[in-house]
């Protein structure tokens, strides 16, 4: 029962409301199911397929809360989970943060479900990773791989008359192809609300032919650098990134406290400045039909588009309810995903403008340094290459950077045509003096 | 950008960020009083588990094992005077994995009855048979002996489930008043508590039953200087531990003092939060106005807190063989301590350096009396006099380095993961003759003190890493002599350990600690422990992380 039709789950939460002696009162159905496949040296390594659905009740007396949970739905526990909640409530210390919940509000339409990711089969997981291992042993190369996808619903309803219903889907594959001799690496990946356009084993062979072009990679001296990133150089569905560290710290809290980069000298945040390049224009959308998200954030705040750059200039941060209301600012949730305007070139016609400078496929293992420069260190990884005339000339050994995402955007040559990853729209951006501190030994 | 860390952006995420990490957990939240209730039934388990593997044998499975598991965790969250969350979680069910036509299965319930958990076996050898129509070599495991009936439990003093909620919370609103009255201007504190009931049933013939706890109180303080707009963040010098409550009843034997003229105090096996929060906001202050360092060669003296991160690095995770021949290439990386780096023998380190993997220290993160394969754990070498020789692997992996014995370091995050290759504790050796850490730095010329552990990185085969920490002191023929701020290190793994110059004696040896190590896809998190002591390396490079924006 992993995934309940909108009646269905309202049916459940009516009957837990109907339970509530509480002063407030909040009911969650949280469901997902979905499976992965995983890969390496060629071979299946493990897959696995799992399935679960929960309910989750919040109730409230005056400014105390509690939470109880439960994953069965015969009338007795559901009765007994209401009972609990309302005993932990009882027992709680007054949250001085307090807000009462969310009455009815209005959603817009999100189409961040689509039937054929959820109709992945095992046969269909095995399929696309059988064409990817395939490929690679034509080539003698060998290769890691990982597909995931996940079907999920979620649907809340309050004693103050909030319904909310949302389905999604999500697929994201990605592909590490290396050559037997661990002297040429390769990476590619990608994500998909909708599977119809998806194929692994064209997206291995961008993978292999990165990984058989960066053999016999070059040394060049560290330093400032024209680089070309690519979109898995900017965001990462797997780990930290540089645009994903730059939109977590768009909370306007942590600004007004004067803990952000979005902090001002003497006080307030920096809302109005303008801070990047002037053709920077970062978004959310959540009816977006490439990047789609549901359209209400957690605690039931609609989610609606918004604009958190503008030319440049930063236009809107996130906050909580309790934030939003202390300090009289506009209530926005977190988006879920962003898009960053970019242009019609694509990656090639990038490298055809360039004179000198790197193209970097991936970034890895990007950790924070200084939290007030936003000042991040990383390597590259998996198809670094030297451009020269407008043509790469040869792979080169892989580099630490120590680089700040608010410096990067300001040092902008060039965007290219965005692509989705990790449920975001990024661009390929070319960006000057790029910060090369040492260099790798990694391939 | 991780879809999942956005999306948990508000509100306590927020404040997290200025913790040190923040867990993730797979269970449910749950009335407090539910995380008190009897552990598993020893003998209802044997009588599920023997259903599992049954009806695994019976669909074809040469091999089976069933881990039926309650994980609970509970979580506190404050911020200055008030409480921002309090997280009950419990999540039980049964993982079934067997070898069936030589290939890997596993399939998962929550529905844990004899009829559920035979279910989940045949769907195991379902995707199993399925998965050997794509296997190019049949799974080969190390040869194991049943155990029998057995049992293993913590060695805990008080457990802290049975601690009640509102003393752990008078806990961290008194550390936060510490850092409050001694000028932090924010603070976040978090109490994190796990308790894993893991039974553990095998064809081999092993009934395992046992009882793990762990705790990891923590905070970090924020210090601002309004007028300039800069801001300083000090975290906890604590460690997560595989201890009960009485790690939050400092006894003074357990405290170890930095060396003279650097205000700093390491815990060993228990930790005094109230001294540790007021020492953090005088020492994010004194950051604020601290000396920016000179880029450039230094001697540098690492506190445990701080090395355990870098011994994890750059130790831990370039030695576990599924790395070491391919299986995480796509996410975690491979290394650069290939088999044939190994056969060359070629120095990792210089002679002062010798490495444990051990899955037995008390009180630490890794200690369980079996793995979660069955294998009894134990302590073994990895780098002798500086020199690799051994790796860490499990059952499915002994043949390929020519052994025939597990390490019994497998382990999965819950019953709903498969368990696979992790990390067991790894540890630095104290010297064996008498050290100090005053002795360590007397002929110190240039170099910085370290201690706590900061930013991190390393690249995919761990080479190359970059360090940095809590706090810096500078050390000039010999003296501490002030506060630097802007430190980072940048080393080669091979380099760096070859700069060992000498270690403190047993006297300063402590963990530190992770909850949270995270490898594998999907990925899952297992916790680890580092011992060592205080420790110097020569002539390491040293950059400046300070930057200008808008």
């Amino acid at each position: 029962m992993a995934i309940l039709s909108k009646d269905d789950a309202n049916t459940i939460l009516k009957k837990v409301l109907s339970f509530s002696k509480a002063d407030e009162c909040e009911v969650t159905l949280n469901g997902q199911n979905g499976g992965n496949i995983r890969t390496a040296r060629n071979m299946v390594s493990t897959s696995g397929a799992a399935d679960n659905v929960s309910l989750a009740v919040e109730s409230r007396f005056g400014k105390r809360s509690g939470v109880a949970t439960c994953n069965e739905f015969d009338e007795a526990t559901l009765r007994r989970t209401v009972q609990r909640a309302e005993e932990i409530a009882r027992l709680a210390p007054e949250s001085p943060e307090y807000m009462p919940f969310l009455g009815p509000q209005q959603y817009l339409t999100s189409n961040a479900y689509a039937q054929n990711t959820a109709g992945i089969t095992p046969d269909f997981r095995a399929k696309q990773a059988g064409a990817s291992i395939d490929l690679c042993d034509k080539r003698k190369l060998s290769s890691a791989a990982f597909l995931q996808d996940t079907t999920g619903f979620v649907a809340k309803r309050n004693s103050k008359g909030l319904e909310a219903y949302q389905q999604s889907t999500n697929m994201d594959f990605s592909v590490t192809v290396r050559t037997p001799d661990g002297t040429g690496s390769g990476y590619a990946t990608t994500d998909f609300t909708d599977i119809s356009k998806f194929d692994a084993a064209k997206l291995t062979q961008i993978a292999a032919d990165k990984a058989a072009g960066s053999v016999a990679a070059k040394a060049i001296e560290p330093g400032k650098y024209t680089v070309i990133l690519e979109p898995a150089a900017l965001v990462s569905n797997t780990d930290a990134s540089l645009l994903g560290a730059l939109m977590q710290s768009f909370d306007a809290r942590n600004a007004d406290e004067g803990r952000s980069f979005l902090s001002k000298k003497g006080g307030g945040n920096r809302k109005g400045e303008k801070l990047f390049d002037p053709r920077v224009t970062i978004y959310s959308d959540p009816t977006h039909a490439e990047v789609p998200v549901p359209a209400f954030a957690g605690d039931g705040r609609p989610r609606q588009k918004v604009t958190w750059i503008e030319k440049g200039v930063v236009k809107n941060m996130y906050s909580s309810r309790f934030w939003a209301q202390k300090s009289g600012i506009a209530d926005i949730p977190n988006p879920g995903a962003f898009i960053m305007e970019g242009g019609t070139q694509s990656t090639q016609d990038m490298i055809k403008s360039t004179a000198k400078g790197i193209l970097v496929t991936r970034l890895w293992y990007i950790r924070p340094v200084d939290p007030q420069t936003l000042l991040y260190t990383g390597l590259t990884r998996d198809g670094t290459f030297y451009i020269e005339n407008g043509k790469i000339k040869h792979p080169i050994k892989n580099f630490r950077f120590n680089e700040s995402p608010i410096i990067m955007l300001n040092n902008l040559e060039a965007i290219g045509r965005p692509q989705r990853l990790g449920g975001n729209l990024v661009p390929p951006l070319k960006i000057r003096d790029f910060t090369f501190t040492s260099l790798s030994d990694a391939v | 950008m991780k879809r999942r860390d956005f999306v948990g952006l508000t509100g306590l995420a927020a404040g997290a960020l200025f913790l040190p990490s923040f867990p993730s957990f797979g269970g449910m939240p749950v009335d407090p009083s539910r995380l008190l209730e009897p552990v598993m039934d020893a003998a209802v388990n044997k009588r599920l588990a023997d259903a599992a593997l049954n009806a695994a044998k019976s669909a074809g499975a040469s091999y089976a094992d069933v881990r039926i598991g309650r994980y609970l965790n509970q979580s506190i969250f404050t911020r200055e005077k008030q409480v921002q969350n309090i997280v009950s979680s419990e999540s039980f069910g049964v993982g079934v994995r067997v070898i069936a036509n030589g290939t890997w299965g596993f399939a998962a319930t929550n529905t844990v009855t004899e009829a559920g958990i035979a279910k989940a076996a045949q769907l195991a050898v379902q995707i199993a048979k399925a998965n050997s129509k794509v296997q190019k070599e049949p799974v080969k495991l190390a040869p194991q002996k049943g155990y029998g009936e057995v049992s293993w439990k913590a060695p805990i003093q008080q457990n802290a489930f049975e601690v009640p909620i509102a003393q752990k919370v008078d806990v961290l609103l008194a550390a936060n008043a510490k850092a409050l009255e001694n000028g932090a201007n924010f603070v976040n504190s978090a109490l994190f508590q796990v308790n894993e009931q893991k039974y553990f049933a095998s064809t081999d013939g092993s009934y395992i039953d046992q009882d793990i706890h762990r705790i990891w109180p923590t905070f970090g303080v924020t210090a601002i200087d309004r007028t300039s707009g800069k801001f300083r963040t000090r975290q906890a010098l604590s460690a997560p531990m595989g201890l009960g409550y009485e790690y939050l009843t400092p006894k003074a034997a357990d405290k170890v003092m930095g060396p003279a003229g650097s205000d700093v105090v390491g815990y060993k096996n228990s930790y005094d939060i109230l001294e540790d929060a007021a020492r953090a906001a005088k020492q994010a202050k004194e950051k604020l106005t601290a000396k920016s360092v000179t880029p450039g060669k230094y001697d540098l003296v690492l506190d445990p807190h701080h090395l355990g991160l870098t011994i994890h690095e750059s130790v831990g995770h370039p030695l576990e063989l599924d790395r070491v021949l391919g299986y995480e290439a796509n996410f975690a990386g491979t290394s650069f301590a290939t088999l044939e780096w190994k056969k060359q023998g070629k120095p990792y380190g210089s002679k002062a350096v010798n490495i444990v993997a051990d899955k037995l220290q008390p009180g630490s993160l890794g200690a369980v009396g079996y793995d979660d394969e069955g294998v009894k754990t134990k302590q073994w070498a990895l780098i002798k006099d500086g020199i690799l020789v051994d790796y860490e692997k499990i059952r499915d992996q002994a043949h390929i380095v020519g052994q025939n014995e597990s390490d019994g370091c497998c382990y999965a995050q819950s019953w709903q993961d498969v368990q696979f290759q992790r990390m067991p504790n790894v540890s630095l050796q104290p010297s064996k003759t008498k050290m100090s850490v005053d002795e360590l730095i007397k002929d110190v010329d240039k170099g910085i003190y370290i201690a706590g552990n900061g930013s991190f990185s390393i690249d995919q085969q761990r080479y190359n890493f970059q360090f940095g920490g809590q706090v810096f002191y500078a050390i000039e023929k010999g003296k501490i002599t002030g506060m630097l701020e802007d430190v980072a290190y940048q080393a080669n793994t091979q380099e760096f350990w070859n700069s060992c110059a000498a270690t403190c004696d047993e006297s300063d040896y402590r963990f530190a600690g992770f909850f949270n190590d995270g490898k594998g896809q999907p990925s899952q998190s297992s916790a680890v422990s580092h011992g060592s002591a205080t420790t110097r390396f020569n002539g390491v490079n040293v950059i400046n992380t300070a930057r200008k924006v808008g």
